[in-house]
């Protein structure tokens, strides 16, 4: 075994470890580990097997295997932090929804308040 | 019909009180509403020792996200009409009635208040101006119809367009992208000639810095507007 493939087996076995220890401790939620799980899971693999490596490398005409996984990983951070972008604008938009309803509620309250004040002074006049 | 002036302030402590005084002697049988958005002054004590409907915003949304809350407000509570008029008193109440004019008579279901329509004597930054006169070309292709101040934020809109509104409103820099989506939806727009005051204090939200970066990212806003669904 070469080292860098020690590396790369390592590499991706640390990901995979830490993003299931992460789920089971619920600092992460399932929606956004499956595609963590994914990466590590495929990078796993061609880094394990230098015989798919190879042929996939061969078969998209990657001359040296290994820069096939650094092609791979990159791949896979672009769509980890599209994804990111992505449930960040969903986020955005229900915060401020959140703002905007807590505005109108407060100022709801204010009325009743007002009335209420009201009603009490009347009451004990 | 009833009326709703949506007066959108963020640190505004030193011109609100004034625009509070000139829409309360100039406009009448209308509500006044305050859309305080964060403001880190003493913006919204004061528009609420005022009398006036407040919104006040946990933070800071932009002036996109305040102008929503002012319309959900206005489509909660029922009103026919909503005008929006900027709270650093550069929109004169007096002539908010120019505008209501075309809304009640169902002439459009928006109506602006330029300021070049009639005269050009107001004067802005040369970067905003050409910025302006660009929106102005690209809006008036796309909408089909003369837009000579698409960046204005003094306009009044009827029952349909609050209903849209507090649905869809662009965030960072709504009023050349709103008026995109008010014609994909098939809503009619028309601009009204209006006289504006220079500002009475704040600072405006657009410097000449700015300026280049709020065009890049309007122009991208309505061409990705046309290819949304």
């Amino acid at each position: 075994m070469d080292v860098l493939k020690i590396l790369a087996i390592v590499g991706s076995g640390t990901v995979l470890l830490l993003v299931v220890e992460l789920i089971r401790r619920g600092r992460l939620k399932e929606r956004y580990s499956l595609l963590w799980l994914f990466a590590g899971g495929v990078l796993l693999v061609l880094s394990s097997s230098r015989t798919i490596l190879e042929y996939i490398s061969n078969l998209v005409g990657i001359y040296y295997p290994p820069s096939f996984l650094f092609l791979l990983a990159f791949l896979f951070l672009l769509l980890i932090t599209l994804h990111f972008s992505v449930t960040i604008s969903g986020l955005s938009e229900k915060n401020k929804r959140l703002a905007q309803e807590l505005a109108l509620l407060r100022q709801e309250m204010r009325e009743l308040m007002l009335v209420w004040t009201d009603s009490k002074k009347n009451m004990n006049e | 019909m009833r009326t709703l002036v949506i007066v959108p302030a963020y640190n505004e402590e030193e011109s609100l009180p004034g625009v509070i005084r000139d829409l309360r002697e100039n406009v009448h049988l209308a509500d006044i509403l305050v859309v305080n958005d964060g403001s880190k002054d003493a913006t919204n004590r004061i528009a609420q020792e005022s009398g006036v409907a407040v919104l006040n915003l946990p933070f800071n949304l932009g002036i996109g996200g305040a102008m929503q809350a002012g319309y959900l407000y206005a489509e909660q509570r029922g009103y026919d009409i909503a005008v929006q008029f900027d709270g650093d008193g550069q929109h004169l109440a007096g002539e908010i009635q120019k505008l209501l004019l075309h809304v009640r008579e169902g002439k459009a279901d928006l109506v602006i208040g330029s300021r070049f329509l009639d005269q050009g004597g107001y004067n802005t930054s040369v970067f905003r101006k050409s910025g302006i006169w660009i929106f102005s070309t690209i809006l008036s292709r796309m909408l089909g119809m003369r837009v000579t101040d698409s960046t204005s934020g003094f306009r009044a809109a009827n029952r349909r367009v609050i209903e849209f509104f507090s649905r869809t409103y662009p965030d960072d820099y709504p009023e050349v992208e709103a008026l995109v989506l008010l014609h994909k939806a098939k809503l009619r727009i028309v601009e009204v000639a209006v006289n504006m005051r220079e500002r009475t204090g704040g600072t405006s939200s657009i410097t000449p810095l700015r300026s280049v970066y709020y065009m890049v990212k309007v122009l991208l806003a309505i061409f990705i507007d046309l290819l949304k669904k």
